[in-house]
C-alpha cells in the first residue's frame, strides 16, 4: 500500500504538466554519482561507434586538408569565384561556422547571467564546439588570403613599411579583432569552467599519464571555499564580458557587408539579423551534437528531455526572428523606393538562384514551426531531424546573401554565375571534418558535463532525498 | 610554522554551513572549507568578504578601451594619416569596435590571471589539504587547533551534531594566510 503511494508520489512528482520546475538530473542521482557517470565515458574504451564517426572525420579533414594545400599552393584560381561573385563559398563557410560559434557563448554566458539553472547539462560541450567552430571559421579568411603565411599583417605591429598601420575604419580589421578576442575569451572561460573538473579527475585517477596532465592543468585546484567565492565572481565577470561580446562579434562580421554599398547587403538590419541567426544555428548544431551524445554516451540523466525542450523553443524564437528579418528586408527593398535594392530582393526569390533562397526559407522558417507543438519536441528523433534541417537552411542563408547579392550588380554586362568547385566543396567538407573530429577527441579527454556545476545546480544530495531514501528503507 | 588542524568531513552542504555557524558563535577560527562544487551561501557563513576581483575587471577593461582608443587615433591620425575614401582620419566612431574588443580582451584575461595570482593557482602546485574525495562528494572543513582555548571534546559533540561523518588531525605548514 505504502509502496503504491510513494510510486504515485513519484509520477506526480515527474510529470512534465506539473507547473513546478522539472528536475534538471533525473535518476535520483548522489553527487557522487554524477562524478561517475561524467568520467565514466572518459574510462571507458571508446566503442565501435566512436571509431567509425572517428575514421569518417578524419578522412573528411584529410581531404580538407588536401584541397587547401593545392589551393595555396595553385592559388585561388582554384576556386569558381570570378570578378563579380568575389566572395562566395569561402564567405559562405566563415559566417556558417562563427554563426554555429554563438550557441556556445549564449548557453555558457548569456543563459548563465539569467540565471537559467538548465544549462549546466550542456554548457561544456556547448562551449567546446564555440571554440571549434570558431576555429574552423577562422581557416577561410586566411586561405582566401592567397598569401595565408602573411596573415600576420593584419595586426598592427611596428614594421619596415613605415610603420605602415592597419586600416582601423575597416570592418574587416575589425573582424580581425572581434575574432580573435572571441577565441580567446572563450577558450578562457572553457578553460576556467573547465579547472575543478580537471581537479576531480586528478583526485580520481590513480597514478599515471592522466593524472600527470591533469595535475598540471587544474593548477592545484582544491576546492578551497576561498578560491571557489573568487572563482565564483570571476566567472560572472566573464559571462558579464562574453555576453556583449558574442552580440559585438557577429555585429562586426555583418557590418563586413553592411558598410559596402552592394544592394541586399547595404542596409541596417543586418547585425541584429545576424546575431539572431547565428543564435539559430548555433542551437542547430548544438541539439545535433547534443542528441547524439547523449544516446551514445549514456548520458539520458543528465541532457533530459526537459534540456531539448528547452532548446528547441530557444530554436523555434530564433528561427522566428530570423523568418521576420527576411520579411523585413523584404518590405524595406519594397519601401525604399530603390530600384537596385527592389531588383536584387526580387532576383533573390525569382532569380537563377531561387531555389537556394526557397531552401533557405522552408529550412528556417517553415520547417521550425512544427516546434510549436509538444508532441513534435518531445520525439527526439524528429528534433534531431529540425535540427539538420537548420544547420542546412542556415548555411543557404549566408549562401543567398552573399552569392545572390554579388552575381548581378549595376552593370548587367558584368553579371556572371557561380558555380562551387570540386576544391571548395572539399574544403567545406574538410571544415566538417575538423570540426567533428575535435569534438570527439574533445568526448574522450575531457568531461562533457560540467561536473562542478550541476552538482551545484541540481540540488543534489539534499536532506529530502535522505528523506525519501528512509521512506524507501521503511518500505521494504 | 607547523600548525596543528582539525579536518571535518561531511556529506551535506547544509550540515557544512550549519556547523560553520555554530564554531563561529563560539569563536573558534575556521581555515577554510573544501567542497566539491561552489556552495552557495558559504562565503556568507564563513564571513569572507565580496571580492575584489570586479576592479581588476574594471580597470584592465578601462586600460584596454582607453589605450586603444589612443593608439587607433595616434596610428591612424598622428603617424602616418592615411585617407581612406576622404574619410577624417581621427573618426572616433570607426575606433569604437576595436576598442570594445580591446576591453573585453584585457578585463577577461586580467580578471582571470588576478584569479590564479590572489588564489595563487599555478600549474604543478600541490593541494594545501589534499583529502581526494574533497573535490567528488565530500565537504571537508579546516579548524585551527592553535587556539588555546579550542577544546577537541567540546568541538567533537558539536560537530557529531551536525552529522560529521568523520574527523582527523593533521599537522601541517600552513601560515593560516590562505
Amino acid at each position: 500500500m505504502v509502496e503504491k503511494k510513494i510510486k504515485e508520489a513519484m509520477t506526480i512528482m515527474h510529470d512534465d504538466a506539473s507547473i513546478l520546475q522539472p528536475p534538471l538530473v533525473t535518476g535520483n542521482k548522489s553527487i557522487g554519482d554524477v562524478t561517475r557517470d561524467v568520467c565514466a565515458s572518459m574510462d571507458r574504451k571508446p566503442t565501435g561507434l566512436w571509431w567509425a564517426a572517428f575514421a569518417v572525420s578524419s578522412s573528411a579533414l584529410l581531404l580538407g586538408v588536401v584541397a587547401v594545400t593545392y589551393q595555396i599552393a595553385t592559388g585561388i584560381g582554384t576556386w569558381g569565384l570570378n570578378k563579380t561573385v568575389g566572395w562566395a563559398f569561402d564567405i559562405t563557410n566563415f559566417v556558417f561556422w562563427i554563426g554555429i560559434g554563438h550557441a556556445g557563448t549564449l548557453i555558457s554566458a548569456v543563459l548563465f547571467l539569467f540565471r537559467q539553472k538548465w544549462r549546466t547539462g550542456v554548457n561544456r560541450s556547448a562551449e567546446a564546439m564555440t571554440l571549434f567552430a570558431v576555429v574552423c571559421a577562422g581557416i577561410f579568411p586566411l586561405i582566401h588570403m592567397g598569401r595565408p603565411w602573411l596573415a600576420f599583417w593584419t595586426v598592427p605591429y611596428p614594421n619596415t613599411r613605415g610603420s605602415l598601420w592597419v586600416n582601423f575604419k575597416s570592418p574587416l580589421l575589425w573582424d580581425v579583432f572581434a575574432i580573435s578576442t572571441y577565441l580567446s575569451i572563450s577558450a578562457v572561460f572553457w578553460y576556467v569552467g573547465l579547472i575543478p573538473d580537471l581537479a576531480t579527475i586528478r583526485d580520481r585517477s590513480k597514478v599515471g599519464l592522466r593524472k600527470r596532465i591533469t595535475s598540471i592543468l587544474c593548477l592545484g585546484w582544491d576546492g578551497s571555499a576561498r578560491t571557489w567565492h573568487r572563482y565564483e565572481t570571476v566567472y560572472l565577470l566573464l559571462a558579464g564580458l562574453a555576453t556583449p561580446l558574442v552580440f559585438s562579434v557577429h555585429s562586426i562580421v555583418s557590418m563586413d557587408f553592411a558598410t559596402a554599398v552592394i544592394p541586399g547587403w547595404h542596409t541596417t538590419i543586418f547585425p541584429p539579423y545576424f546575431v539572431a541567426g547565428a543564435i539559430f544555428s548555433g542551437l542547430a548544431m548544438v541539439l545535433t551534437l547534443m542528441l547524439i551524445a547523449r544516446k551514445v554516451m549514456h548520458l539520458e540523466d543528465y541532457i533530459t528531455q526537459t534540456h531539448v525542450d528547452r532548446m528547441s523553443l530557444l530554436m523555434l524564437s530564433m528561427g522566428s526572428l530570423v523568418g521576420l528579418a527576411y520579411g523585413t528586408e523584404f518590405f524595406t527593398a519594397y519601401y525604399s523606393g530603390n530600384g537596385y535594392e527592389q531588383f536584387v530582393f526580387m532576383n533573390r526569390a525569382l532569380g537563377p538562384f531561387r531555389w537556394a533562397y526557397w531552401t533557405m526559407v522552408s529550412c528556417n522558417v517553415l520547417i521550425p514551426q512544427i516546434l510549436w507543438f509538444r508532441r513534435v519536441r518531445a520525439c527526439l528523433p524528429l528534433v534531431f531531424a529540425i535540427a539538420i534541417v537548420v544547420n542546412i537552411g542556415m548555411w543557404f542563408e549566408r549562401f543567398v546573401i552573399i552569392v545572390t547579392s554579388l552575381h548581378r550588380d549595376f552593370l548587367p554586362s558584368s553579371w556572371a554565375d557561380y558555380t562551387p568547385t570540386s576544391i571548395e566543396v572539399a574544403t567545406l567538407i574538410g571544415s566538417f571534418g575538423l570540426f567533428f573530429t575535435c569534438f570527439l577527441l574533445f568526448c574522450r579527454i575531457a568531461p562533457v558535463i560540467a561536473i562542478a556545476e550541476i552538482k551545484g545546480a541540481a540540488h543534489l544530495n539534499k536532506p529530502k532525498i535522505d528523506q525519501h531514501e528512509n521512506s524507501q528503507e521503511m518500505v521494504a | 610554522m607547523s600548525e596543528r588542524v582539525l579536518l571535518a568531513i561531511f556529506d551535506h552542504e547544509e550540515d557544512l554551513i550549519a556547523s560553520i555557524g555554530a564554531l563561529r558563535e563560539r569563536e573558534y577560527q575556521i581555515i577554510d572549507a573544501y567542497t566539491p562544487y561552489a556552495v552557495h551561501g558559504l562565503d556568507k557563513a564563513m564571513g569572507l568578504k565580496p571580492s575584489r576581483l570586479n576592479w581588476v575587471c574594471f580597470i584592465c577593461g578601462m586600460v584596454g578601451v582607453l589605450g586603444m582608443l589612443w593608439f587607433e587615433h595616434w596610428s591612424a591620425s598622428i603617424d602616418w594619416p592615411l585617407d581612406v575614401g576622404g574619410k577624417p582620419w581621427n573618426s572616433l566612431p570607426s575606433d569604437v569596435p576595436v576598442s570594445f574588443e580591446a576591453a573585453v580582451f584585457l578585463g577577461g584575461f586580467g580578471s582571470v590571471f588576478a584569479l590564479f595570482g590572489v588564489s595563487r593557482l599555478f600549474p604543478g602546485k600541490r593541494p594545501e589539504f589534499a583529502y581526494p574525495r574533497g573535490t567528488d562528494d565530500r565537504f571537508v572543513l579546516v579548524i585551527d587547533q592553535a587556539d588555546s582555548t579550542f577544546d577537541l571534546g567540546a568541538v567533537t559533540v558539536l560537530l557529531n551534531e551536525f552529522h560529521v561523518l568523520e574527523t582527523e588531525e593533521r599537522l601541517t605548514s600552513h601560515t593560516g594566510a590562505l
